[in-house]
Order: structure tokens, then C-alpha cells, then sequence
């Protein structure tokens, strides 16, 4: 697909242009701040949940376009062994304790869908999005549809 | 080196150049434990102005940088987190305890001075 980035991650050091590959798409979408931010944020712990969890796999960036808004899906896949405990990974880790202590819960807020498929035959695919409204109007339309 | 660390009067600066890797910021934390017991060093100031992203991992090591140099007998301050960096962390909930921030290098030296001047007059 055009505009995709993907970004092989095999080493922790794979992080840096992962990290700068996110933020420089979500400008050039037109993400105002702190979105490449909080963007570049989310794919920092999900890039490093793969090097600890598996040790190789990608982050692809896709530019995502709608009627009424624009957005940046970030995919992070491995073809590791799997994430037993899927709803454990995500539960929150703010004590230090429970989770996989990796962010992936912290990443999850950065966020707006989150989304993590997990099998021991086909390794683990973190799929997350930001998205933007184009204006004021079609934001407040979503929101009118969505109390509707 | 990714990271410049000068020594001046009691303090180390700690001035961070570009993003870094995990292992780089492993690293800084080893290096800055040393040079505090190195120099004998009150106080240290690391500048993340350069850094465009903290996250859990490497707000984990700036903790545990900030607690090793306590053991060593150094205050820690951390200066230049960006607006967007700072929105990013809080939005995280991230465990910040127990960082201390300043705006700027002044600003964390006046904290330096008034933490470690503190420390001497209680008799430590």
C-alpha cells in the first residue's frame, strides 16, 4: 500500500527510527501537537514489547483517511511464541506489579483503539490508532451519533 | 557519546544529545553511579531536553538513577522536559516518584543548592 512505512525492529536500538518514523507521519498527516507525541509514545512500548517478548519482528504505519477524519494505524507484529495472558498484559501495571510491566497498558491510553491478537501459532499483533476529526463540526457530529 | 556529562563546582551536568537507545540510557545510569563516587559530586542535572519520547522504560531509569545516586549521597534534578513530553507522561501514568524537575539549568542549580544546603545544616 502507498505512504506505508514499515519499520523492521530487531534490536532495542530499532526503537530510535521507529519512534521518529511515527512522529514524522503523524506531522506530515497533519496531527497537531502532542499527538506525534503521545504517537511516538505508544510505538517506543510497543517496539519494545516485541525485542523483550521475541526479539525480532516489524512496526507498519499506515496512513488511514474517513469522510469526516484521518488517522495513523500503528501495526506492531512478531511471529513469536504469544501473549498467554493477553487481558493480564493489558491489565494496568502502574504498581509495578501484574502486566508484563512493559507499558503496554500506558500505550493503550496514548490511544485512542487498541486492540492485541495473540496465538502461539501466529505470534502477537498489536493493531492501535489515533484518530482526528478534520474539524470542530464533524467531532462534534461523531459524538452526536455515538450518544444517539 | 550521546550524552555529554561535565562536572561543575559540586554538580555533574548531564546534558543529553539525541534520542537514545535502552542501551544507552543502561548505560548513562552505570556511568553517572561511578562518577558521582569519581568526583564526590552533590548534585547532578540531566538535561532530556533532546529526548522526544519518555516513556515507561526510560522513566524507570531515570528513577533508578535518581535513587542510585541518592545511595552515592547525590540529589538528582531533571531538566528540559518538553510540553509535548510532559503531556505524553501524564497521559501515561507514569510512576514519577521520586524525580524532581526544574524548568531549566538555572532553575535545577538554585534546587541543587537549596537541596544539598539543606542536607549539610540537618547533619545530613
Amino acid at each position: 500500500m502507498e505512504d506505508e512505512v514499515r519499520v523492521p525492529i530487531n534490536a532495542d536500538a530499532d526503537l530510535v527510527p521507529a519512534r521518529a518514523a511515527g512522529r514524522a507521519m503523524a506531522e506530515q498527516l497533519g496531527f497537531p501537537r502532542p499527538d506525534p507525541t503521545l504517537i511516538a509514545t505508544a510505538i517506543s512500548v510497543v517496539a519494545r514489547t516485541i525485542v523483550v517478548q521475541v526479539g525480532r519482528g516489524e512496526i507498519v504505519l499506515r496512513p488511514l483517511q474517513e469522510a469526516d477524519r484521518y488517522g495513523l494505524v500503528v501495526i506492531a507484529r512478531d511471529e513469536g511464541p504469544g501473549i498467554r495472558d493477553v487481558e493480564a498484559a493489558l491489565r494496568d501495571d502502574y504498581s509495578g506489579r501484574g502486566g508484563l510491566g512493559l507499558g503496554l497498558p500506558g500505550a493503550r491510553r496514548l490511544m485512542d483503539d487498541f486492540e492485541v491478537e495473540s496465538g502461539a501459532e501466529t505470534g502477537t499483533t498489536v493493531t492501535m490508532k489515533k484518530w482526528r476529526f478534520r474539524d470542530e463540526l464533524a467531532r462534534l457530529r461523531e459524538e452526536r451519533r455515538r450518544r444517539a | 557519546m550521546s550524552v555529554a556529562i561535565l562536572r561543575q563546582g559540586d554538580y555533574l551536568i548531564a546534558s543529553i544529545q539525541s534520542d537514545l537507545s535502552d542501551t544507552e540510557v543502561i548505560e548513562l545510569r552505570h556511568e553517572l553511579a561511578e562518577l558521582v563516587g569519581r568526583y564526590r559530586v552533590r548534585g547532578i542535572v540531566i538535561d532530556v531536553a533532546a529526548l522526544d519520547v519518555i516513556d515507561s522504560f526510560v522513566a524507570r531509569a531515570l528513577r533508578a538513577i535518581v535513587l542510585t545516586a541518592g545511595l552515592r549521597g547525590a540529589e538528582t534534578v531533571i531538566v528540559g522536559i518538553q510540553p509535548d513530553v510532559a503531556i505524553a507522561m501524564v497521559q501515561f501514568r507514569l510512576n514519577l516518584e521520586p524525580l524532581r524537575a526544574a524548568l531549566d539549568l538555572d532553575a535545577a542549580v538554585t534546587l541543587l543548592d537549596r537541596l544539598t544546603q539543606g542536607a549539610a545544616e540537618d547533619g545530613g
